[in-house]
């Protein structure tokens, strides 16, 4: 009997289709019913030899489910899977209108932070949430669609700022809270 | 005899026997200790049928130490020698003690962790955990008069990989066999969910004596799912009483203090914090040893005034919580309140305005925890129980390792669910640089210098490349404990580090030896008939496992010569446990462990394949 290599696909080991379009009620189900069955309290009774393979499997679960239920970790796995890399450290070349915008959002973070302004900040959360589900759009019409990997690899570029303009909305708005 | 039966696998010694497991809840203020009887958790009393134990420690020359009540009587009195709050020390540095010039002990600054100087010699607080754990194991065993299988040992969820590690050490140093640490928010999320099978998001907010937790959850079908946690380590109803104690000296505008008239103040100013729970005002009365009288009057409003911002700094890690739940406070279907600091008014006045509902308050919040710690010890020690249900929690604070400029690189990010491992590539930086250092620490702040240091440590022996060439691959596994290990390794050559990063201020084996035969109780004890005792329960442990698995699996999953295997390990395992060689023991143990692993991983394949069977593969539609 061969073994079940759960190292080989995320995809493959909570009983997915490898595309972006995600039930996400599925994916739940799936990660719940192998962690009832390889979480380490399972074993705590049993062996080291036990305890050893169920923390592996746990751990495995457990990336699996973390990378495909984030949609941005979704994308670049599928990419990574389709031997595409998505350049996220290399390619810096983002069109100028985008890197405008990114300009703006920080400026505006900044000037919201220096006045205290929450409603400020929760407006712009609002924007670029909007935009994070455009983003998102686009990506399973490239992924799964057009089968534009290249599209695909540039979406997931600046999702990646986008990502990182959102938190800094989040600690902003953490910070004045405190 | 029992012993033939091992010799012959497939035939298992009774595997539904009840095993013996207990639930630890190690108090910064009281401790307790509950296990399942019958199927229902309850607290184990002591011979005058009380439930809470003081976690209060008093060392007395030559003697035996006072644990709880006895010890709590002479804190004023023997305040050097009374050690009383001893988890805010687990783990800890002097520096990091914020209050320590107003807490009345003898402090040395070792590293890793601070130790107090007693009447009988200098301390850890691990050893002080220690005593109190033992205390606990003595009444369970008492109690409970079997053989006990483990216990589960519970934390505040905001523990970071130091106070865990310590609390692990104390538990070994008193005898006990650590089945789990487990979270406190969680554990009384175990027992109310359980008990009133809830369904949906819960907050559990835990205010004790000395540690704030909120912990935000999701149940449904059996699964806890804690989705964030948060907290502060060093918050909690000591912390009343401490502000309580300010304002004594200021209205008194009294002399600095000797160490006994600052305990006596302090036990004056928690008495006052409990009374004003029940009514409007308190009167303060003490005469100190100066001869100095303080008589006082306390209203609700100037401890609510004195205290608010104590309250509010319970908010800032609630909110965080629920954003690290991607969750706001509405979508909260209740919220359970635990621990003693909880019933001050204010916090439940505060809890219910931030979450607009009334808190949950039918749980006794000084049982639950160690109730839902009893529950959780019953299933990991492997009996069966009618509702099956399953935790999955997660670290509180990121991990991280040190790069350039004192800055932190992120690797496991907070609320991860464990247990988890993530790696990071690193390379050389020098021509034929053969070795490389590396520094792990937790915390959420951008500068090293702001987070706690784990463990440092080196890889050597990488062969020498050019500056960038080499790639050596940092693995960090948290395992469901919390608890931290690290791996290192050079990924061209495969060259493993030599490292085995014990945290700097975890205890060595030989240490817990040491501190075996220095305590006064286990002098008398043979510390190694202990340690070949605790072997033996471990390889019958084991026998009877590998026994139940051969006889599920064994003819489907293993070749006629790989049972043959396993039963030859078996039948050394049962000679060895005949007689009285520890080595000989540990090496059996450890033979049969290794011969089964292939067994265990294809019997965890066809669990999974199994459980999975129903929805193999999304078909795909599009
Ligand atoms: N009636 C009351 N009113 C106000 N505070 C109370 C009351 N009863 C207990 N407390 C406080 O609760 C705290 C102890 O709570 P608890 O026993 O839950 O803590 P613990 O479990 O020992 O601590 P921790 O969980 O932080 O380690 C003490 O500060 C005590 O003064
Ligand atoms: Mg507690």
């Amino acid at each position: 009997m061969s073994h079940y290599d759960f190292h080989k696909n995320h995809f493959e080991l909570l009983g997915l289709a490898p595309r972006f379009h995600l039930d996400a009620a599925r994916l739940d189900q799936a990660y719940r019913e192998i962690q009832a069955q390889v979480h380490p309290d399972r074993v705590a009774h049993l062996g080291s030899a036990e305890r050893r393979v169920s923390m592996q499997w746990a751990t495995a679960a457990n990336e699996a489910y973390q990378t495909l239920r984030e949609p941005l970790a979704r994308a670049r796995y599928l990419l990574h899977l389709r031997n595409v890399d998505t350049q996220e450290e290399t390619n810096t070349a983002m069109p100028a209108a985008f890197l405008m915008e990114q300009m703006e959002y920080r400026e505006a973070i900044a000037e919201a932070k220096a006045t205290q302004d929450a409603h400020a900040l929760e407006r712009l959360e609002g924007q670029l949430k909007e935009k994070i589900a455009q983003h998102l759009a686009g990506l399973e019409r490239a992924l799964d669609h057009a089968h534009d990997d290249a599209a695909a690899a540039a979406l997931v570029r600046s999702l990646r700022f986008l990502n990182k303009i959102s938190a800094e909305i989040a600690d902003a708005l953490d910070a004045l809270e405190q | 005899m029992a012993l033939m039966q091992i010799a012959e696998p497939g035939m298992s010694t009774d595997p539904h026997r009840h095993r013996l497991a207990i639930g630890i809840d190690l108090g910064t203020t009281n401790s307790l200790v509950a296990t399942v009887r019958n199927g229902i958790a309850v607290v184990i009393n002591d011979e005058q049928g009380r439930a809470l134990l003081p976690s209060v420690v008093r060392y007395r020359p030559e003697e035996e130490p006072h644990v709880g009540y006895a010890a709590q009587r002479a804190q004023s009195e023997d305040p050097y020698n009374t050690i009383v709050s001893v988890k805010r020390l687990m783990g800890r540095g002097l520096h990091d003690l914020a209050d320590a010039g107003s807490l009345p002990y003898a402090f040395v600054d070792a590293p890793g962790m601070v130790q107090l100087k007693t009447a009988c010699g200098i301390k850890s607080p691990v050893e002080v955990s220690a005593e109190i754990l033992k205390r606990l194991r003595e009444r369970a065993e008492h109690a409970l008069g079997g053989e006990m299988v483990g216990a589960v040992i519970t934390v505040p969820a905001y523990f970071d990989d130091a106070q865990r590690q310590a609390t692990k050490d104390a538990a070994k140093l008193a005898g006990l066999n650590v089945l789990r640490l487990l979270n406190e928010p969680t554990a009384a999320a175990v027992a109310y969910g359980l008990d009133n099978a809830a369904e949906g998001i819960y907050a559990v907010y835990d205010l004790g004596g000395g540690t704030f937790d909120i912990s935000i959850l999701r149940l449904s079908q059996g699964i806890f799912e804690v989705l964030a946690t948060n907290g502060d380590a060093a918050l909690g109803g000591d912390d009343f009483d401490h502000r309580i104690y300010c304002w004594i000296l200021e209205q008194s505008s009294l002399a600095p203090l000797s160490a006994h008239d600052t305990r006596l103040l302090l036990t004056k100013a928690r008495e006052a914090k409990e009374t004003l729970t029940e009514y409007p005002e308190v009167r303060i009365t003490a005469v100190l040893s100066t001869g100095e009288m303080v008589d006082l009057l306390l209203t609700a409003q100037v401890f609510d005034a004195l205290t608010a911002s104590l309250v509010g700094k319970t908010l800032g890690p609630t909110r965080k919580a629920l954003r690290d739940a991607g969750l706001t406070a509405d979508q909260v279907k209740g919220v359970v309140m635990v621990g003693g600091a909880t019933r001050m008014p204010q916090i439940q006045r505060t809890v219910a305005q931030f979450f607009k509902q009334e808190p949950l308050n039918n749980l006794d919040p000084d049982k639950v925890v160690a109730l839902g710690a009893a529950i959780q010890a019953n299933v990991l020690a492997g009996n069966r129980v009618a509702d099956d249900w399953l935790l999955l929690d997660v670290i509180p604070l990121s991990l991280g390792i040190e790069t350039m400029g004192g800055l932190v690189e992120r690797i496991v990010p907070r609320n991860s669910t464990l247990p988890t491992a993530r790696a990071q590539d690193f390379t050389t930086f020098k021509d034929g640089q053969t070795a490389m250092s590396f520094h792990v620490v937790q915390g959420e702040r951008e500068l090293v210098a702001d987070c706690r240091s784990l463990a440092k440590f080196e890889l050597r022996g990488i062969p020498p490349m050019a500056a960038g060439a080499a790639r050596i691959r940092v693995t960090l596994q948290v395992d469901a404990d919390g608890l931290l290990s690290v791996s290192a390794r050079e990924q061209s050559t495969g060259v493993e580090a030599s490292v085995a990063v014990k945290p700097s201020y975890g205890l060595t084996d030989d240490d817990i030896t040491r501190m075996l035969k220095d305590s006064y109780v286990h002098a008398k004890e043979d510390v190694h008939a202990r340690a070949l005792r605790e072997a033996q329960v471990e390889g019958k442990r084991l026998v009877e496992a590998t026994q139940a698995a051969l006889a599920e699996d064994g003819e489907a999953l293993l070749s006629a010569a790989e049972r043959a295997d396993i039963a030859r390990g078996l039948s050394a395992l049962a000679a060895a446990l005949e007689g009285s060689d520890l080595t000989a023991l540990k090496r059996a143990v450890e033979t049969l462990n290794g011969l089964t692993v292939e067994f265990a991983s294809r019997r965890m394949d066809a669990s999974v394949r199994k459980a999975l069977a129903g929805h193999r593969i999304e078909d795909v539609e599009c």
